[in-house]
Formats: C-alpha cells, structure tokens, sequence
C-alpha cells in the first residue's frame, strides 16, 4: 500500500499516538444551487481509549466529519486536507484499500439501528460478514468469535441468540449488535454518529454504559458525535464543539462544562433544558409561582378520559394491539398537561384520540363535551375549530407547495368566511404572535429552517384561538437552542391567550418547564399522575424513578452521581 | 449509502425558486437544471419532438403533396416511383408521395398521443385519488379492475376497443379516436396505479393530517392538498407512455385496424403496404414511414428519460463544486 507517511510525532500534543488525526479538513458539496462547504478547516485528534465528542447543531457539519474518518461521503463531495486514520491518510485510498482499512481500523454505529441491519440475514451472518471480508476463513471460527462478542456486548444466551433475525431484537439490543459489530474485528476507533438519539431514554443509559465499557476493555477509541450536551457529559473525555462548519471549542469533558470559553458554547449549553432538583429552583419552581395566576378557573374540563382504551385492530383471529389501556386523566380549561412516556407507550395515541385522528375503542373520551368513541366526522367537525394541534416534524406538517401563510389561513378558510382582507390581517397578527417577520409569510415552507417552521406551525394551529391546543412532540425533531426559543414563544403565548394544552414528550425536562401536571405513561397505562413538582421531584412508581434517573444531565460531575444511582436503583 | 448519496446538507436553497421565471416550467426547469451526459439526452430528445411537432403543424405548408393525393397537374403519380425527380423520397403502391405521408403522419400520430394521454391522465388521476384517499371497497374493486387490465396483452385489448368503437376502419377523426381510446384504457390503470401510490403515502403525511385536524372538507384536501403533491411523477409517465402510444397507434395501422388512406395519413398503415415491396427491393416505402416512428419515439422516450434521471437527485450529475467538470455517478450505469 502506498500512502504518505507522516512523519511521528508531528500531530499536535499527542506524542504520535493518535488513531484519528484530521487536519485542515474541507469538504465542500456540490448542490443544485451554489456549493455548500459543510466542513471548513477542522483539526481534530483521537487518541487510543479515549471518548471525543463531536457536538453541534444540525449542519454544523459534525456527521460529515465523522463520516470522513471512514470515507463515506457521497460522490457529490470534494475534500480536502488529510484524515490520517492510523497513519494512513484516509482521503487518498482507493476503493479496495478504504475496504480494508473499515472495519479493520474504523467502524460506525448509526443513528438508527433498525435501519443499519439487514433483516433478512441472521445477526450471525451479519457479524461474521466483517470478519469473512477480512479474511476469516474458518466458518467455525468466525461464529466462535461472533458468539464471543455477543456476549461482551450483553446480549443474553448469544449461543442461541446468534441465529435470529435482526426484528427478534429490541431497539437497545440492536444498538449492542452494531456496536458488536464494530468490535468483532477489533476496531480501533468507532465513530458513533448519534447512536442514542433513536433510542428511549432507559434504555440510551444502558448503551451508553456499553460504550464506556468498550472504551476501558477494550481500549477503543470513540468519536461521539451528538447534539445531547447530557450524554456527552455521561461519556466525553474531550468535546469539541462545532459551529457552521468549524471548530469553536476544544476542552477537556469537565473543563468545559465548567468554564466554556466561546459563547456559542455558552449559548448550547445555557438551552439545555434543565430537570430540577431538589436543591435548585430552576424549571418547576419559577413555573409553579407564574401558573397560579391563570388558575383553572373550574369550568368543566375541556378532555374528560374515563379507563380509555385505544385498540388497533391487527389480523384475523388475532387480539389486536393495545396501544392505550385504561388512561384516566382530566384537562381543565387553561391548564398544561405533560404527557411523558417512552416510545410506544401510547402518548401519541392519545393525542391523536383527542384530535379524532385515531379512533378511541374503548371506555370514554370526552372531547369539549363531544364523545369521541365511536365519533362521526361530520358531527364533530365543528368543533375541530376549538382545537389546535402542533405535529412533531414541523418539516413535513406544512404542504410544500403553499406558502406559509396559506398554510395559516387555511383554518380561517375552511372555517370562517373573512374576507382575503381579514384573512392576510390576521396572519399578520399570528405571524407576529410567534415572532417571524411578516414577509415569512410569502416563503415556502422549506425556505425556513426547523425552528421557524415549528413557531409557524404554532401560528397555524392558533389561528382560530383555539380552547385546547394538542402539541405532540413539537421540539424533538429541534436543535436545543431552537428548541429554548421554541417553548419561550409556546409559554408566553399560552399565558397570554390562556389556552389548555396537551404536551406530549419524551424529554422530561422540557415537560417540567411547562405543564402544571404530568401524566407518566408506560405501555399504554398511566402509572402517575400529579403536580409536575411533585412527579419530577418526589416520583412514587419506580418507572418514573427510573425514567428520571436515566436522563443525562449536562453536568460531568453530577452526571457521574447520577450514574450510581441509577445503577442503585436497578439493583 | 442511499442516505448518504443524497444527503446534501439541510437547509439547502431548493434550486427551483431561483434564476428566471420561464426556469420554472417544468421541463424547461430540468433543462436548466442538467449538466453532461443527461443534458446531451434531454436536448436531443427535445430536438426530435420539436421537430415532429413542426412537422405536424406546418404539414399543410411544408409537405409538396397531400396525404391522399395521387395526381397533380402533369397527371397521375408513378406507382412505386424511385426517389428522385417530383417525388423526393418516392411513392408508394398506391401512388401516393412517400414524403407527404411522412409529413401528415406526424399530424396523426401527435394528435392520437394528445388525446389518448389527455384521456387516460384525467380519468386515471381522478380514480386514483378518490381510490387512494377514501380507501375501503371502492378502492379494492377499482384496483383489482385496473391488475385485470394490466394482465390482457396491451395490443389485443386495443384491438377489441378499436373494433368495438369503430368496427375497424374510419375516417380520420374516427380512427384517431378510436385509437386514442383505445390506448386510453391500457393506460389509465397505469396513472391510477401511481397517482393512487402517491395518495396513499401522502394520506399519512403531517401536512395531510394537519388538513383534517382542522376539518378541512374532503374534497378541499384532494384538490388543495393531496392533488399538487401527487403529481410530481407525472411528466416521466406522461413522456413514456407517449412513446408507448405512438407504437401501440404504429402497430393498430400495420395490423389493419387504422385509418383508410383517404382519410388520414398513418406510418403504421404504410409500413404493412410496404412489406410486399421489401422482397422486390423497394426499400423507400418502408424505410422512411419506419424512421419516423423510430425517431418520434426516441425523442420522447429521450425527453422522458432524462427527466427521470433529472427529478431523482440520486441520480442527478452535478457540476464538482470546486473546479468545472461534472462528475458521473458511479452507480448510475449498473442501476439502469
């Protein structure tokens, strides 16, 4: 193999022992419009055993840093400056040298791990896949190792468990299979491009333990690239910080949590979302002194829930799937109710029963006084100009071919007759309400980016002040500072107009920032319902205690507190 | 890879906002749009139906004789005349100016493409929505009809209706129709097929969903919502399918179930009176009917082609972003 050397001891304070060494690297992508440069001059070094955290927004260019240690950009990049992996400067290899340097020196665990298994092989085939293009010829051997690493990844009964097919396998365990499969040739770095971000929040500790424990036995490097400041405090021995393409910051873990020196740092670091503690008052605290004033003012509740259950019919001669059972819980005019839960739980569901989109099976769901099981459309139908509802993916919640103020007046069209005068008035007046500029209003919707469209989609839903407003999700699809502005905008518009909501999240800390109550929800039953002081500080249902420990907080030091409870609590 | 091959960074300007208003035609967009290899086949393709659709319009103009004529003031055409002096490209069995019907052909066979695609496109487009919105048993009746037609051979079918509507042969708008029909039916199920694809994908979109939380009536989401979203393949089915028209119109005539020769000229009927001539080695009443359809096609298909490899940005060749050559997907030969 023919490459270019460097010479030892020229990577920056490492002493020439790094396994990843990126120098002045510029990737620059051709588009239909101008080049976009994503990366632009990034110097970064890993060295071996140890955790580097790529963070940043979404296009910071963090992935495509990341993805370039391995080579894996698309043909329409251009890059230049050198990503020495080992020595060898990944840029200049061709096809058949980058095959043998993945795997063998650099492997990726994905976002989505659903997605990076083929579910048509057996998990075994696809471990040993690795090892076969590497020259393992013994098929004896390759299952021998295959098994081995299963089991150092904690999958249970690997001898039996080698020969299922990927859909046999939870979320978290597929997760463990890509990180075995990074580990079955030894890797000696793993880039992990977001590899909890898909997962529940129990079960992102548990992989997050996994990575750490990959990083102490087996001496691995890992680059982590995420936006979650939470789980880099979990797991970071270095963090670098990203920003439109550069490298702002560059600390050490603790260092920079403690004193971050840029102020975009600063600015990441200060939205995050924070869950209160005992000690402190943030979050709850100040909430609970603002929400005494427009206290519930005893009306009949707006969504009245008795022992619902949403049901989805599944095939012949077969129970159906109990996406909700037996959920009670009360939404009083004015009020913030959070809905926490992990994915499948059923909180989406019953979102969608109060908006009519999913049909409620069972018990009884009283929507401003309309029972929604066995609902018709034409009778409700009036009624769904008193509700607003926010989706979570704000990119595809608006029809791309309308601009965006058509997209927010089509409530007052369908449901009003005001003149095209009144019309563009009170757009203006929501586009105002939500803080976008007025000309916003003749964009289309891709022309804004993810925070504007979602304050957007708040105007549209908002549009025929609504009493009860379904937000389902709204800043998860979001970057965090996105998000902080986001819910400022949400909060002060439900003080100001005095709507009820329904907040639905899997993000504990952004719940406890705005609902007064929080209703838990695990597999389709609500495990506690209370104060959000309450629930949050004092949970009773170890679900909860358990769900609350799980989150990282953006704290080093705390975090590793927090770790040995949470492991206290799993015993 | 196929996240990463088109993965452009988010927030990218889509380009089709900017540059000049006419860039925003669809077809002219994509001509703006294309760089290399796939601007060579859209421009050839365009230039060839430009040309036919010249040929078509200006028929009267341009072409020396009328399609049905077999005299002119110096008296009665030659049968079989060689090309050359008062008959460029010859004439034909029956004394007709192969030129001239060359010409006129083009007249046909656009105007059988026009209608038959008009046709199918409304109906199919029409059925596909409602079939795909509203879902239930009209859907899987509508479906199961539209796979029974996709499993008669195409051209019996065309037979049958042509027959059916016109018993065989007819004037020159009779014919036209009669054809045009008949290709309607083979191809409505396939408009149906996608537009219905794209209803049903869009019917779970956020966008969609948005629409019925705030109670917007059904037929306002169709038309507002579902209808423009849908209809983004359509140009590609629209280009292939005219080509396949124009074969299918081909093959009616040179299977006998086209228009007399009295009342319109057809490439496909002069290319069934040009097989006797072939054996005694009179290769301009063949060859020139036969280029006509082979190029008509070809540019279409040309035109539809490309499109397809343009509206795909997986496929798209792009200018490198730093210097000026064009990179060639790698992938891109093996995939086709």
């Amino acid at each position: 193999m023919s490459q270019r050397t460097p010479a030892p001891g020229d990577a920056p304070e490492t002493g020439g022992s790094a396994v990843v060494d990126i120098r002045d690297l510029r990737i620059t992508f051709a588009t239909d419009a101008d080049p976009v440069r994503a990366v632009d001059g990034v110097d970064l070094t890993v060295r071996p055993g140890e955790v580097l955290a790529v963070v940043g927004e979404s296009g910071s260019g963090k992935t495509v840093t990341g993805k370039s240690i391995l080579g894996l950009l698309p043909e329409t990049a251009t890059v230049q400056g050198a990503v020495l992996l080992d020595g060898q400067d990944v840029t200049t290899l061709s096809g058949t040298q980058l095959r043998q340097v993945r795997g063998r020196d650099a492997a990726m665990v994905f976002q989505e791990p659903s997605s990076a298994l083929n579910p048509v092989y057996t998990i075994g085939w696809q471990l040993t896949e690795g090892l076969r293009a590497h020259g393992v010829r013994s098929k004896k051997a390759a299952r021998a190792k295959a098994i081995e690493v299963l089991g150092q990844v904690g999958i249970p009964d690997p001898q039996s468990r080698v020969d299922h097919y990927p859909h046999q396998f939870s979320g978290g365990q597929k997760q463990r299979i890509v990180i075995a499969m990074a580990l079955v040739l030894g890797s000696k770095v793993i880039v992990a491009d977001e590899p909890t971000t898909a997962l529940d929040v129990t079960v992102q500790a548990e992989i997050l333990d996994l990575l750490r424990r990959v990083r102490t036995e087996f001496d691995t490097a890992i680059v982590l690239i995420t936006h979650n400041m939470g789980v880099v405090a979990d797991l970071a021995d270095r963090v670098a910080v990203m920003y439109q393409g550069k490298v702002v910051e560059e600390a050490p873990a603790r260092a920079l949590f403690a004193d971050p020196q840029h102020s975009y740092t600063r600015a990441l670091l200060a939205a995050v979302p924070a869950l209160p503690t005992r000690a402190g008052s943030a979050g709850v605290g100040e909430r609970q002194a603002t929400a005494e004033d427009p206290q519930p003012d005893g009306g009949a509740p707006l969504v009245q829930a008795r022992d619902l259950h949403v049901v989805y019919p599944s095939r012949l001669g077969r129970p159906g799937f109990h996406a909700v059972a037996g959920a009670s819980f009360e939404i009083a005019p004015g009020e913030v109710l959070g809905l926490v839960g992990e994915s499948g739980s059923g909180k989406t569901t019953i979102g969608r029963a109060i908006a009519g989109l999913t049909r409620a099976t069972g018990g009884s769901l009283q929507v401003l006084g309309h029972e929604m099981v066995g609902f018709r459309e034409r009778a409700f139908r009036p009624l769904r100009a008193r509700i607003g509802f926010v989706f979570q993916d704000p990119a595809t919640s608006f029809n791309p071919l309308l601009t965006i103020a058509d997209c927010i007046a089509e409530p007052l069209m369908v449901h009003t007759s005001a003149t095209p005068r009144e019309v563009r008035s009170r757009v203006a007046a929501l586009l105002d309400a939500v803080h976008l500029p007025q000309h916003f209003g003749d964009r289309y919707p891709h022309e804004l980016s993810g925070g504007q469209r979602q304050r957007a989609s708040l105007a549209r839903a908002l549009a025929l002040d609504p009493e009860l407003l379904i937000a389902d999700e709204p800043t998860s699809a979001l970057d965090v500072s996105v998000q902080a502005r986001v819910l400022e905008v949400f909060t002060e518009l439900q003080e100001r107009l005095g709507f009820a909501a329904l907040f639905i999240s899997h993000d504990l800390a952004v719940v406890g920032m705005l609902a007064r109550r929080i209703a838990v929800l695990y597999r389709g039953e609500p495990v506690e319902l209370g104060e959000s002081a309450s629930v949050l500080l004092d949970p009773q249902h170890s679900y909860t205690q358990r769900l609350l420990a799980s989150v990282p907080v953006p704290d080093p030091v705390a975090q590793e507190r927090r770790r040995e409870e949470l492991a206290a609590l799993a015993d | 890879m196929t996240e990463n091959t088109s993965a452009p960074p988010p927030e990218a300007p889509v380009a089709d906002r900017t540059g000049p208003a006419w860039s925003r035609i669809p077809v002219l967009r994509e001509l703006r749009q294309s760089v290399g290899l796939q601007r060579g086949m859209l421009v050839a393709g365009l230039a060839l139906c430009l040309l036919f659709v010249l040929m078509a319009l200006l028929a009267p103009l341009v072409a020396p004789y009328r399609y049905n004529q077999l005299a002119d003031d110096a008296g009665t055409f030659a049968r079989q005349a060689p090309p050359g002096d008062g008959h460029l490209w010859g004439t034909t069995v029956g004394g007709y100016d192969v030129l001239s019907r060359v010409i006129w052909g083009a007249q046909t066979a656009l105007s059988t493409v026009i209608i038959a695609v008009v046709a199918a496109l409304f109906l199919g487009v029409l059925l596909g929505l409602v079939s795909g919105y509203l879902g239930g048993w009209l859907d899987r009746v509508l479906v199961t009809i539209a796979d029974a037609i996709y499993a008669f051979p195409t051209l019996l079918l065309a037979i049958v209706i042509s027959i059916m509507i016109s018993g065989g042969q007819s004037s020159k708008w009779g014919g036209i129709i009669a054809a045009a029909l008949s290709i309607t039916v083979v191809f409505i199920p396939q408009y149906f097929r996608v537009v219905r694809a794209e209803t049903v994908r869009l019917k779970a979109e956020p966008f969609v969903e948005a629409a019925q939380v705030i109670g917007t009536p059904t037929g306002r989401i169709l038309s507002r919502h579902v209808l423009r979203n849908a209809t983004r393949s359509l140009p590609l089915i629209i280009t292939l399918n005219a080509s396949e028209a124009i074969l299918t119109l081909a093959g009616l005539g040179f299977l006998g179930f086209g228009i007399l020769p009295t009342s319109a000229a057809e490439w496909g009927y002069d290319l069934n009176r040009a097989i006797s001539d072939v054996a005694s080695g009179i290769w301009w009443t063949g060859v020139f009917p036969g280029a006509a359809i082979v190029l008509l096609v070809l540019g279409v298909t040309l035109v539809g082609e490309s499109l397809n490899d343009l509206a795909d940005p997986r496929l798209r060749i792009r200018r490198r972003a730093i210097g000026g050559a064009s990179i060639e997907n790698r992938d891109e030969e093996e995939q086709r």
